[in-house]
């Protein structure tokens, strides 16, 4: 066990003084985190926008003007990386992790504050970057989140001037502003933790981000190389990505590149990435589900394992995105092992999950509900992974609306309700004040049966056979009226989803206006970040003295004690005992 | 205990929509039955698997609401009951994974016996070849790609001579005889998957990629592209035609050899001259056109594009539809040149005159101009039209033709005779013309534009 010896002591940076330096060149990772979060959802406001068009032209063939076929692939492009890496991996590790990581672990702010804030101010000049290809000549990338060249970078696709350039460098500028996050959050935990906070002490929510951030470290590499590689095959000529090629009749001056090095080469990053989205949310689902089921999460020490296993599986999956790439059918034996193999941890995840309800004393709590929700649509997107994996299985699957039913299930919806699960949590914390929760339960329930509603159905238009990434079906003889139908019945569920949002958007700013007050520990959590001095957390967090950790993050409903919680830095002798016998026997 | 209830609804819900959905596989059509066996094993565990877990979770949360005086069991893990769960999960798992990749390993090796056929996709467009009498197909070379040799197969190799070429866009195939496809790109990634056969794959430039079966039923079914590739990505179809084996030797009798593609017949101007006196009584002494008429100006036009419909006028494929008078009474009289010579003759003449001029017309020519986006894709920015994007040119062509035949691509009057691809294709990308306003002003630009 590491101990610091700067305990209590000397913090690193003083308490700022000007507005500016308190809110807007902050190196308080409060304040970054916040500024992270209130621009991870706006961008995602932008994302959502844009899936509610691709709806319409879905579900309403032609009859919206302003959407033709080029539109409709710039708006496939840029909902789907906006919403992967500017909205949920920043909202998930930017936002989350630098609120809750320095609070968890009980330290008084990131290891390297200065650096923190850098990486906000980087991540934000990604943002413009990226929004800014919406003005230039030709419009934003329409190639497809997975951007493959050749065609990213041909002019048969929509942005494949300025557009696409822009989304490189606005990953490059992401990746760089990662980086700088997630050293300093991997940093924090392994360096900064406070005394008695061992690495088996800490919550799964800090488990959880603290490996999706080392993958992350792993992986953006890999992005960001091609993306390097793919910016000079098309500005200087270079043929990484490109063989010979006659373009729209032209013969291009290109010869010896792959496709398929570039396809290996995102799918390296980019099922990590699915991961790095997915692990922080396992671990905040898990510690929401265990504060508002006053019962202790079940098999904590597997519930470790099995993130850090699921996140070494990570990096041997990647290809099972490829198998009809055209890669080396040979290939398939392997990623459908290793693909169906990471199911084990994952559905041992899910079991202990529910085990962790089972003899609960459950409080159906805005949280709480989103968090149910989340096992709900995790498994079913968890299940469906497992034809998509199965590299046979895959065949008549992939490049269908089954991968886009089973792609939104496992890390559309389900991440996006934890990260509400985590609002409506934390939010009393960061703000002092309490989410409406009529308001909070509406917006559940239009989001959870609204969006089950919207990608069910997908999955069985997909074992129809209908392709992804179409602008319009019609002129088949396999797909019958019916299917059209189907999808004008998804785009009304969507839009309704979509207005769901808004009222979250609202209840948002009605409840910090005037919102309850929010007690300190409102859902009387064990975890450091509710036992701070004051609410929301000051500069430094915990006051003159750092709180000392006597034990794990779940102590609830400790037999003998009086209270069903005992928060982590309470000793044994503070603990207010009805049965002392009990609670003896029950810490052996 | 709403959401008890919720978790029971939808369960029974989605049950539902499985056992009476109409949206599920096509009847199949190929010999990989096996592939539907795998997804029928799947779809068991996991539906068991999602059923018990959701049950579950919603008993338990009734079981264990939160009520007065009720407190929650403290159990840190179980580990006999932890190890279970892996175990059972482990074996249903392989039960997924063996029969699974036991199929793939029939996959990955295509019998020996097997046809070859190559598959060739550029954007958005299928072209097919077949090996020819020596069974081999001959040696390809992107770079060699051009209006003369569209599927860039090299001259000097003997054995691409009688290759079979098909340019139709219609792919025959045997029934019952094991295919290979080798695929192959031009451009960019493409993906070839016909629903019915249950296989599919990319085409990746640069490289041949393959996958094999066994068609097992006659018909008709769709060939779909379904890899991302630009904007015409949703209109990249074709067809395949499966046959009994007589009837497929007869087709492929039938169809063009490379080596017969390559011989230019030698045209006369003269000839074609006198044959042309027949056609300017409608379209002008110099193939300028005319509106009274219903002419449009033939001057300037491609070869190409003038061979094709002239073609698909003298076999009904145009000028056959309801509604398209003035393709009736052109069909009647490209029959006067049922002659192939005889048409060559006439297209060197008509490629002799000089291009006509265009007139502007009203309409918003700066809105045009962004709706013309998506068709320069295949038109090319100047509206030149490209042989090698099946795109004729468009500039120089009159208003008054134009707009009405996008009125009919959107109708489908043109583009609906199933033998017309292209034209299905065309009919397809002018739906996103909304009014009669929209084509109004993409006319006015494309006739803002000099030929």
């Amino acid at each position: 066990m590491t101990i610091s010896a700067s305990y209590g002591t000397a913090h690193q940076h003083d308490e700022p003084g000007s507005f500016w330096t308190r809110y807007v060149w902050s190196q308080d990772h409060k304040v970054i985190a916040i500024q992270y979060s209130l621009t991870a959802i706006f961008v995602g406001l932008v994302a959502l926008v844009l899936s509610a068009l691709m709806r319409l032209q879905l579900g309403f063939p032609g009859q919206f003007s302003f959407i033709d076929s080029t539109h409709y692939l710039q708006f496939v492009t840029m909902h789907g990386m906006i919403m992967v890496v500017y909205l949920l991996t920043a909202l998930l590790l930017g936002g989350f992790g630098n609120y809750l990581i320095p609070l968890m672990v009980g330290a008084r702010d990131m290891v390297f504050p200065f650096l923190n804030m850098l990486s906000y101010w980087t991540y934000l000049l990604s943002v413009i970057v990226l929004l800014s290809s919406f003005f230039v000549t030709g419009g934003p990338t329409g190639a497809g989140w997975t951007l493959y060249p050749p065609q990213a970078i041909l002019p048969g696709t929509p942005g494949s001037g300025p557009g696409i350039l822009l989304m490189l460098i606005s990953l490059a500028i992401f990746i760089v502003a990662f980086t700088m996050g997630g050293l300093n959050y991997v940093c924090t935990v392994l360096q900064a933790r406070t005394r008695g906070m061992t690495l088996m002490r800490m919550p799964l929510t800090v488990w959880g981000i603290f490996v999706a951030t080392i993958l992350g470290l792993l992986a953006f590499p890999a992005l960001l190389v091609s993306a390097v590689m793919m910016f000079l095959d098309k500005t200087v000529g270079t043929s990484f990505f490109m063989p010979v090629i006659v373009s729209l009749g032209e013969q291009l001056d290109y010869s010896g590149g792959s496709p398929i090095l570039f396809q290996h080469l995102f799918w390296f990053f980019g099922h990590p990435e699915v991961y790095i989205v997915a692990l922080p949310a396992f671990g905040i689902v898990s510690d929401i589900l265990a504060t508002h089921a006053r019962k202790n999460i079940f098999g904590y020490r597997m519930m470790v394992w099995a993130i850090v296993a699921i996140g070494g599986l990570s990096f041997v999956v990647w290809a099972h995105h490829m198998y009809v790439s055209g890669m080396n059918p040979y290939f398939g034996f392997f990623f459908a092992t290793t693909t169906l193999i990471i199911a084990v941890p994952t559905a041992l995840k899910v079991y202990n999950w529910v085990l962790t309800l089972w003899q609960g004393n459950i409080h159906l709590t805005v949280p709480m509900l989103f968090a149910i929700g989340f096992i709900f649509t995790f498994v079913h997107g968890g299940l469906t992974g497992l034809f998509l994996g199965n590299v046979v299985v895959d065949l008549p699957l992939s490049d269908t609306y089954f991968v886009v039913g089973h792609f939104h299930m496992v890390m559309g919806v389900s991440p996006v309700l934890v990260l509400f699960a985590a609002i409506y949590h934390w939010f009393p914390k960061v703000t002092g004040k309490m989410l409406h929760d009529g308001l909070g339960k509406l917006h559940f329930w239009g989001t959870f049966i609204g969006t089950y509603l919207v990608f069910l159905p997908m999955h069985y238009l997909g074992f129809l056979g209908v392709p992804r990434r179409y602008y319009a079906i019609a002129g088949t003889d396999f797909i019958p009226e019916s299917a059209q139908h189907l999808n004008s019945s998804i785009t009304v569920a969507a839009l309704v989803v979509a207005v769901m949002q808004l009222l979250f958007i609202a209840n948002l700013i009605i409840s910090l206006r005037r919102g309850k007050t929010a007690s300190a520990n409102p859902w009387q959590a064990t975890t450091l970040e509710w036992q701070t001095p004051q609410t929301p957390p000051a500069h430094g967090n915990f006051g003159a003295q750092l709180p000392t950790v006597y034990r794990w993050a779940y102590d609830y409903s400790v037999p003998g004690a009086r209270d069903d919680f005992i928060p982590q830095n309470l000793p044994d002798s503070a603990v207010v005992l009805d049965d002392a016998q009990a609670y003896a026997k029950a810490g052996q | 205990m709403a959401i008890t209830l919720v978790i029971v609804l939808l369960v029974i819900g989605s049950l539902l929509l499985h056992y009476f959905s109409v949206w599920w596989f096509t009847p199949l059509a190929s010999n990989w039955s096996s592939i539907d066996f795998t997804v029928d094993i799947t779809v068991w565990i996991t539906g068991v698997v999602f059923v018990l877990v959701n049950l579950f979770l919603a008993f338990a949360i009734f079981r264990f609401r939160s009520r007065p005086g009720h407190k929650a069991h403290y159990e840190p893990e179980n580990k006999k009951l932890e190890g279970w769960l892996v175990a059972l999960t482990s074996v249903g798992i392989a039960a997924m994974l063996a029969p699974g990749l036991y199929v793939w390993a029939q996959f990955v090796q295509p019998p020996e016996h097997a046809t070859e056929v190559e598959a060739f996709g550029q954007q958005w467009h299928w072209r097919f070849r077949f090996p020819g009498a020596d069974g081999q197909l001959g040696k390809v070379d992107t770079a060699l790609i051009s209006e003369q040799n569209p599927l860039g197969i090299v001259p000097s190799d003997p054995a691409g001579t009688d290759d079979v070429i098909i340019l139709s866009k219609e792919l025959v195939l045997e029934l019952d005889q094991p295919v290979k496809m080798l695929l192959r790109s031009a451009d960019v990634l493409h993906n070839f998957t016909v629903p019915q056969f249950r296989v599919k794959m990319d085409l990746v430039p640069g490289m041949v990629s393959t996958l094999w079966f066994t068609p097992t039923q006659t018909g008709q079914f769709d060939v779909l592209c379904e890899e991302l590739c630009g904007s015409g990505h949703f209109a990249m179809r074709s067809k395949v035609v499966v046959k009994p084996g007589s009837e497929y030797q007869q087709w492929l009798a039938q169809q063009q050899t490379f080596g017969q593609s390559q011989t230019v017949a030698e045209a006369d101007i003269r000839l074609g001259q006198a044959q042309y006196q027949l056609c300017a009584a409608c379209h002008g002494a110099a193939g300028e056109g005319n509106e009274q008429m219903h002419a449009p100006a033939l001057a300037g036009q491609s070869r190409w594009y003038l061979r094709r419909q002239l073609l698909h006028y003298q076999q009904g494929i145009r000028g056959s539809a309801e509604g398209d008078q003035f393709g009736a009474q052109m069909a009647a009289m490209a029959n006067t040149v049922a002659d192939p010579a005889m048409l060559n003759h006439l297209l060197a003449y008509i490629a002799s005159l000089p291009p006509a001029t265009t007139k502007t017309t009203d309409g918003d020519v700066q809105r045009g101009q962004k709706l013309y986006r998506s068709c320069a894709s295949c038109h090319g920015a100047a509206a030149g039209g490209s042989y090698a994007m099946n795109a004729p040119k468009l500039a120089g062509v009159d208003a008054w033709y134009l707009q009405r035949q996008l009125g009919y691509f959107k109708q489908r009057v043109r583009g609906s005779h199933p033998d017309d691809f292209y034209g299905a294709q065309m009919s397809l990308i002018a739906q996103s013309l909304q009014s009669e306003q929209d084509i109004a002003d993409v006319v006015a630009y494309i006739s803002s534009l000099q030929p």
